[in-house]
């Protein structure tokens, strides 16, 4: 099994028309996602490499079957892009646009309480279930189907984890980019409840990192209802408070979102942590018994 | 993006907050002039963007023009240490010469974003003039917390509750809700991350004013805010932070001696981390973007070359859709074009095509120190960096 994506996602790409969408989007299909349709307002009726282009989400929808979305639209218009995703139906939108304002993520995100629309990122490298579907821009070679689950925050160093973990033979059942900002559409606990519902996913690794409290909310929920072990490392004990370190949303303020005070809830709730990024997967490999 | 108080109160002036009388000047003699009309009283205030100006002695009270022009001397140039400047301070090239006003009261009030909640939220205390945190901490109960609906905006009831919080009455009441609504909208029309007021005044004649104003601003926003993005002032960043901006790479200087370059933000941070785990210091963080091109590589390493703390330099790729050996072709080109750096460079690479990626690395006619994972990398650059005498501080 795995998590929101798989075989039978059919995925439509909002902003397939640009450079970025259509790689990403073909990215994809070579992966084995179906990606059945793009959307780009004024381009309905064109073509890329064999992709219907619609106008709108609800056109592409009706005429397709799309239920995920992956959105590559520029910043000033995505959070309209998400909304209308939304409000055609689609079940599942991956944004991996970066540099959206933090107050239109809001209006999304009170947009998105009326819908059930399962809203991942934005600024996030997207969702994979190895073997299955992905969607979002990761490299999917680097994947293998196998037992893990992972969620972060990053991107890259979401790679490094996935790597560690292909090269032990443990694999990913599905690994979920929820982002860099500091308001996003999925959060860890979203994501650990999925993995519970999962027998497949035997551990998971969650990379947090400085900025906010959303790791220490994920390590109490982990203790009161996730009984599989959860391997957890937190970025940026060296970041210096007060500034932004890349992503939006890493940045330790007011002495609140320190990596030490992530860490020690998420030790204090049981999760094993790693002060080392290098030994992520065989930190989960010991947690599984060797 | 920070911009200065003197800044923050033109924006908040315009939507109706009252602060006091005042002009900006890097002149002494207009600094006395200045005093001259505000009735030969004033206060001379650095303008730089770090909290901690009054404890630092960048914030003097003058008693009259004479006083004004020699404190605006003093504080003119000199390096303002604060708690958040780092101990070399920051120089100060502007005052802001403000009328002094009576002081009854010293309140707080700021908006921030709630990222739990995902809204913005007001605090405010009556315990004025001093660090929120501390508040926080020491006496919780002054502080009164309030959840804004951004498309509602305050509404009149969360107003008074907020006034209420102040325990203010009256006349004064009033006034303090107007500007309790006013620093809302200001907040949520500029896509402002924070703004603060510390201290809000009652002043002995019973007026409302925002004596300190801080506003910073969700980067992300600035497209749409062109009179915010002119704020912008470019002697307040470290010169290398503005250089890395000019070409699109993401760097933040740190105060150890082991460059980093690094493809991805949280990967970047990962690094430091590392490095520190292992004995060393990074010199900053350092993101050359996902894709790590040539180009992007060239520029990095520049600037992490003319960096005189920077002992040696950690270069640590994943490629994932860039392929390593492309990468790697990328730093030897880099490398080569900018000649003898002087120092030692590691570099892990991992990802696709990885053991091209290193082959490439080890024929290139620089002596890089190819590290297989990264905490060899980490191993191999604490001792590079120990083991190089040059530069250094």
């Amino acid at each position: 099994m795995a998590i929101w994506v798989n075989e039978d996602t059919r995925l439509l790409v909002q902003g397939i028309t640009g450079k970025e969408g259509t790689f990403h989007a073909l990215g994809c299909r070579d992966y084995g996602t179906q990606v059945v349709a793009g959307v780009t307002p004024g381009k309905g009726g064109q073509e890329v490499e064999g992709i219907p282009v619609f106008d709108s989400v609800t056109e592409a929808r009706a005429e397709t079957g799309a239920n995920a979305s992956m959105i590559f639209v520029p910043p000033p218009f995505a959070a309209d892009a998400v909304m209308e995703a939304a409000d055609a139906g689609i079940e599942l939108v991956v944004c991996i646009t970066e540099g959206i304002p933090v107050a239109d993520m809001l209006k999304v995100k009170e947009f998105l309480q009326d819908h059930p629309t399962r809203l991942i990122g934005p600024n996030c490298p997207g969702v994979i279930s190895p073997g299955k579907a992905k969607i979002g821009i990761m490299p999917g070679h680097i994947h293998k189907p196998g037992r893990v689950g992972v969620i972060s925050r990053s991107g890259t160093l979401t790679y490094e984890a996935v790597w560690q973990l292909t090269n032990l033979g443990l694999g990913q059942t599905t690994c979920v980019g929820i982002g860099g900002d500091p308001v996003n559409g999925t959060s860890f606990i979203d994501v650990l409840a999925a993995f519970k519902d999962d027998p497949e996913t035997e551990a998971v690794i969650l990379i947090g990192e400085i900025g906010g409290t959303a790791e220490e909310q994920a390590a109490a929920w982990v203790e009161e209802n996730f009984d599989r072990p959860v391997v957890g490392f937190i970025a940026g004990r060296t970041a210096p408070p007060g500034r932004r370190m890349g992503h939006a949303g890493a940045i330790v303020s007011g002495g609140k979102g320190t990596a030490k005070d992530k860490m020690e809830a998420l030790q204090a709730h049981g999760v094993h942590v790693v002060e080392s990024p290098a030994v992520m997967g065989e930190t989960v490999r010991e947690a599984l018994g060797g | 993006m920070k911009i200065h108080e003197y800044q923050a109160k033109e924006i908040l002036r315009r939507y109706g907050v009252a602060t006091p009388k005042g002009e900006i000047t890097d002149d002494p003699d207009r600094a006395a002039e200045i005093c001259r009309d505000f009735g030969g009283r004033c206060v001379v205030k650095a303008q730089i963007h770090a909290g901690g100006r009054g404890k630092g002695g960048g914030v003097k009270l003058a008693d009259s023009p004479d006083d004004a022009r020699a404190k605006a001397d003093a504080i003119l140039g000199m390096q303002l240490v604060t708690h958040q400047t780092g101990p070399e301070g920051q120089k100060v090239q502007k005052v802001l010469i403000e009328e002094a006003l009576d002081i009854a009261r010293e309140l707080y009030l700021s908006i921030t974003l709630d990222r739990a909640a995902g809204k913005p939220m007001i605090l405010a205390s009556t315990e004025g003039g001093m660090d929120i945190e501390k508040v926080a901490a020491e006496t919780p109960d002054a502080i009164v917390r309030r959840h804004i609906d951004p498309h509602l905006g305050i509404l009149p009831f969360e107003t008074r509750t907020v006034v209420r919080g102040l325990r203010l009455g009256g006349g004064i009441a009033k006034q303090a809700g107007k500007l309790v609504t006013a620093l809302t909208k200001a907040f949520l029309d500029m896509d402002a991350s924070l703004v603060e007021i510390n201290p809000l005044l009652v002043t002995g004649e019973g007026d409302v004013v925002a004596l300190d104003a801080k506003m910073n601003f969700d980067d992300n926003a600035l497209f749409r805010h062109k009179d915010v993005q002119e704020m912008r002032d470019l002697a307040e960043e470290d010169p290398r932070e503005v250089a890395a901006s000019k070409h699109g790479l993401n760097y933040i200087k740190l105060d150890g001696d082991i460059g980093c370059m690094v493809n991805g933000a949280g990967l970047a941070m990962a690094t430091m981390d590392i490095i520190k785990l292992y004995g060393g210091a990074p010199a900053n963080f350092l993101d050359v973007g996902g894709s790590a091109s040539q180009e992007a590589v060239k520029n990095a390493f520049q600037i992490l070359v003319e960096d005189p703390s920077v002992r040696a330099v950690l270069i640590n790729i994943f490629g994932g859709i860039a392929r390593t050996d492309r990468i790697a072709r990328g730093v030897v080109g880099a490398i080569e074009e900018l000649g003898d750096i002087g120092m030692p460079v590691v570099v892990r690479l991992e990802g696709t095509n990885v053991e091209e990626g290193r082959r490439v690395l080890q024929e290139a006619d620089f002596d890089f120190q190819v590290a297989q994972h990264m905490a060899d990398a980490a191993e191999k650059v604490v001792a590079a960096a120990r083991g190089n005498a040059k530069g250094g501080s």
